[in-house]
């Protein structure tokens, strides 16, 4: 395969790749150092790319797979990621700097949840995978997929209740 | 859209229940400008999400040029190798001749020495007999 026929086949989805990395490893750098792995690894092995019949799941495997060990060598080196990516383009209007906030506080709150709610999360709300596609992914069972995204659904609702009820308060 | 098909939906969403059109549906729902007040507190959520997805990996794909070719470093190295074998072992075989020489040098050297030793023994000799001579003259003149 050539270079420019990688790209093509890569290009589609490396936003993707990008957005699961951060989703789990919170920092931008580390997302995108791990999207670039990802990408590296997936170009030395470009010659057996024909067999695997759908690239962009093999490649959303790989990336969670390299996330989860990044975090567990992390962990056991008793590290925490750090990551300073609060961006604030600040804007004069009001309404604007609300939605702003509510961002931030969703994304405070997505930190939060368990690694595999994250992931559930992740590939089907913002990514919009169809449920095969999520098992296939994750290696998970249809029923533990839907009770997965059913608990994450709510752990984010029930954080925002508690917001909004204290906004109001 | 009717009030109660979304809290249907949102019902369903919150079981996981939903299909991704449906969810989509929502989704439209919640980023109009007017939205009913007692859901107002879900808005952020898809609000988010619709945000997270226009995350983008904006750094260059990094492709170097792929792979070295490993075959012709290995030939190299065996060339190397060869080449290194064969001058070494030459290097080895001179110094051992020189080594040789050396020894053969000094053992010379000292049969030489030896010689040489000997030959001023021999000469010492010779003094005596010049004295002798001195003697005999001196008897001669005095006859």
């Amino acid at each position: 395969m050539k270079q420019s026929e990688f790209l093509n086949v890569v290009m589609p989805f490396k936003d993707k790749l990008y957005r699961l990395a951060k989703r789990l490893l919170v920092s931008k750098e580390e997302a995108e150092d791990a999207t670039q792995e990802i990408l590296l690894k997936l170009w030395s092995k470009n010659e057996s790319m024909g067999e695997y019949k759908n690239v962009e799941a093999f490649a959303m495997t790989m990336t969670k797979n390299f996330c989860l060990d990044r975090l567990k060598s992390k962990q056991a080196s008793n590290l925490k990621l750090v990551h300073s990516n609060y961006e604030d383009e600040k804007t004069s209007l009001q309404k604007q700097l609300e939605a702003e906030d509510s961002v931030r506080w969703m994304e405070r709150i997505m930190e939060e949840l368990p690694e595999q709610q994250k992931m559930v999360l992740q590939l089907r709300d913002v990514e919009q995978y169809e449920f095969e596609e999520i098992c296939e992914l994750l290696d998970m069972k249809p029923t533990a997929v839907r009770v997965t995204l059913s608990r994450a659904r709510k752990a984010v609702r029930q954080e925002l209740i508690k917001k909004h009820n204290y906004g109001i308060g | 859209m009717e009030l109660d098909n979304i809290e249907r939906l949102l019902e369903k969403y919150f079981e996981a229940t939903t299909t991704v059109a449906e969810e989509q549906t929502l989704q439209a729902y919640f980023s109009q400008e007017e939205v009913a007040s007692h859901l107002e507190q879900y808005r952020p959520m898809f609000n988010y999400f619709s945000i997270a997805k226009e995350e983008r990996y904006t750094k260059q794909v990094p492709l170097k040029p792929r792979k070295r070719n490993y075959k012709w470093l290995s030939i190299a190295a065996v060339v190397v190798l060869t080449v290194g074998i064969y001058f070494g072992n030459y290097q080895i075989e001179r110094n051992k001749e020189r080594e040789q020489a050396r020894i053969a040098y000094e053992e010379t050297k000292k049969a030489f020495e030896l010689l040489a030793e000997n030959f001023g023994k021999g000469t010492d000799k010779v003094a005596y007999l010049q004295e002798f001579e001195i003697a005999k003259q001196k008897i001669y003149n005095n006859n």
